[in-house]
């Protein structure tokens, strides 16, 4: 019932109409309220999670916390505060009582047990749907280390997020972004790894080297970038786990930028500078074997395979401007897909296949926008001085990005925005930063 | 060129002679006597902006960079002079090896304005190929919009940040 909801909610949200969802086949007062567009996010309560041994009473307020987070992040749940409550739950097993989460407007309740012994962690939930009065799905049970809480929090919202709204979730992911520190004329930068959320920080490189671009390989395990330890900018891949890099192109008298892996982990796309022109290549991880894709005396960069790994769109000034194309994966004729007024860059393919993201550069603005795969329906969901380099949440719901401030004591900082174009949000991180890669959801 | 040329040789012939001729230059009147710490021409310091065999004289005296239009790499009529003055300068010079430095400013994606660098980089190297330049002695690398010299976010930055630079290597002084 509450999945039938949201995917109404969300089908309204993409078309933007005024709509008032009908009660249709919901029981009792459900009702989503849309005036002028604007959702009404939905109303849960997640209290702490019930402690049962000693040691776990903290744990269980930080993994509802996380979990609270997670769900109002995406604009889409809105948190009943616990001092709202007139029930507690003590009892990880007791009957809900449904009229007290009734009368402060929970709509929806997730509960909790957590059981600390060492360094062993387990978790429990259920979630139940309030004016059902029933539970939604099976209770769930996590195991694992303290040191993983985090992951487990994440899961927890995610089977939540995914139970209510139809579509599989993106918390328990990482972002893999460039760290920044300096004036712009002095900049360092250094790459870096965190959870979505902007927990737990850690730095892969120093910033010894001009590093850009990092870019999650399809399991999470290693990032492709760019960096001039060489003293030209040459592709690197870096396995994330041990912190080894090694350098993937390094041809005397070209320089190779915009890395990005094929699906199968094994191929990856990149650009390479050679004389005054600049094309599309792939190289075999392994083999170190390079095939050239375009030839085109014009630039092309900045390509991204769809998700079944059949095509590369990429960019291309060979118009007179920054376009976007789309050939397939093996190289040969493109298709141009963009046609609006302004300048298209960083296309970036949804892991949904549906979708492509891209950069717009337009009338002195920069934006973020999407559109469909044959280059309908083109989006626009931000706008400001500077934005730059979408990359997609792993259930192609949310793009992060970058944006920078105008002026001398410009910064660059992370910001996430819903494909809608709702719940723009700054991420938060240590310094500056830039060129964000969202990984797969982690298993 | 042909009066830088001429500077070059009078100076070559000057530094063989002995440092009798101090006086000629203008430095250190009354002194007259040889001082081993002192260049050869006195008034011209090894090293400096003085010395047209320097990095420094280099930079500033024959110009170490040429500038853009918005979104251009095709090289403009003072961009050419120039050229022709570090060509002149480095058949000149033969031991520097040089790599010209590409550069965009920060209205355009990461990508893009390093290809849109490397353009300028090799259109300038290019040029100075045609001068007669030894391609060996020339690389080239593009750094995109990563290394401002300006920061404003106005015309008046933007257009001494759209540059190539040519950068020296090697040579006596350094």
């Amino acid at each position: 019932m509450m999945v039938r909801i949201f995917t109404a909610l969300i089908a309204m949200m993409m078309t933007a109409t005024l709509a008032v969802t009908s009660a249709g086949a919901q029981q009792g007062p459900l009702r989503i309220e849309i005036t002028e567009g604007v959702i009404e996010p939905l109303p849960f309560a997640t209290p702490n999670f019930v402690a049962e041994n000693g040691n776990s009473a903290e744990m269980g307020a930080q993994l509802a916390r996380v979990v609270a987070a997670d769900l109002q992040g995406t604009g889409l749940f809105r948190e009943i505060p616990a001092s709202a409550y007139i029930s507690n739950i003590s009892d990880f097993g007791a009957a809900i009582q449904y009229p007290d989460w009734k009368a402060i407007n929970a709509q929806a309740l997730v509960t909790g047990a957590v059981t600390v012994s060492g360094n062993n962690l387990s978790v429990k939930f259920r979630l139940y749907d309030i004016f059902s009065g029933a539970e939604l799905g099976d209770g769930l049970q996590f195991q694992g280390t303290t040191e993983g809480w985090r992951r487990m929090a994440h899961k927890v919202a995610d089977a939540v997020y995914s139970r209510i709204t139809g579509e599989t979730g993106y918390f328990d992911s990482r972002v893999v972004f460039v760290s920044e520190t300096g004036p712009k004329n002095k900049r360092k930068k250094r790459l870096a790894v965190m959870d979505y959320d902007g927990a737990g920080v850690k730095y892969l490189t120093d910033s010894s080297a001009l590093v850009l671009a990092p870019r999650f390989s399809p399991t999470g395990d290693r990032v492709l970038y760019t960096s001039y330890e060489t003293g030209f900018p040459r592709i690197y891949v870096l396995d994330v786990g041990s912190v080894q890099r090694r350098v993937l192109e390094n041809t005397q008298g070209s320089m190779s930028f915009a890395p990005r892996f094929a699906p199968n982990g094994q191929t990856v796309v990149y650009s390479q500078a050679t004389g005054s022109n600049t094309d599309i290549y792939t190289i075999d991880v392994s083999s170190g074997r390079s095939k050239r894709l375009t030839s085109a005396p014009s630039i092309e960069t900045a390509p991204s395979f769809s998700p079944d790994g059949n095509r590369i769109v990429f960019e291309s000034d060979r118009s007179g401007a920054q376009q976007l194309y789309i050939m397939p994966a093996g190289g040969g004729e493109a298709q141009r897909i963009s046609f609006g007024q302004g300048r298209y860059g960083t296309p970036v393919w949804s892991p949904r296949g549906d979708l492509i993201a891209f950069t717009k550069q337009s009338k002195g603005r920069f934006h973020i926008g999407v559109m469909r795969v044959d280059g309908s329906e083109e989006r626009l969901l931000t706008a400001s001085f500077f934005d730059e380099g979408p990359t997609w949440s792993p259930n192609g719901r949310v793009i992060m990005f970058h944006r920078e401030t105008q002026g001398a004591s410009s910064r660059s900082t992370l910001y996430s925005v819903d494909i809608t174009g709702r719940n723009l949000r700054p991420v938060r991180t240590p310094e500056g930063g830039s060129d964000p890669s969202w990984s797969p959801l982690q298993k | 060129m042909k009066l830088t040329t001429k500077m070059v040789l009078m100076v070559a012939a000057v530094s063989m002679a002995a440092c009798t001729n101090a006086d000629r230059f203008g430095a250190d009147d009354g002194a007259g006597a040889f001082d081993p710490n002192a260049s050869a021409n006195a008034g011209i310091i090894a090293g400096s902006a003085s010395d047209p065999t320097s990095t420094a004289y280099f930079q500033q005296a024959v110009g170490d960079r040429v500038l853009f239009e918005v979104d251009q790499s095709s090289l403009t009529a003072g961009g050419r002079t120039t050229l022709d003055g570090q060509a002149t300068w480095l058949l000149t010079n033969a031991d520097y090896t040089a790599i010209v430095e590409g550069h965009a400013d920060e209205q355009g994606t990461r990508e893009y304005n390093i290809a849109l660098g490397n353009r300028r980089a090799d259109a300038a190297r290019s040029y100075l190929l045609s001068k007669g330049v030894p391609s060996l002695r020339l690389q080239i690398v593009s750094y995109g919009k990563e290394r401002p010299i300006e920061i404003c976010s106005e015309e008046s930055c933007y257009s001494k940040n759209r540059r190539a630079v040519t950068v020296l290597a090697g040579g006596l002084t350094g």
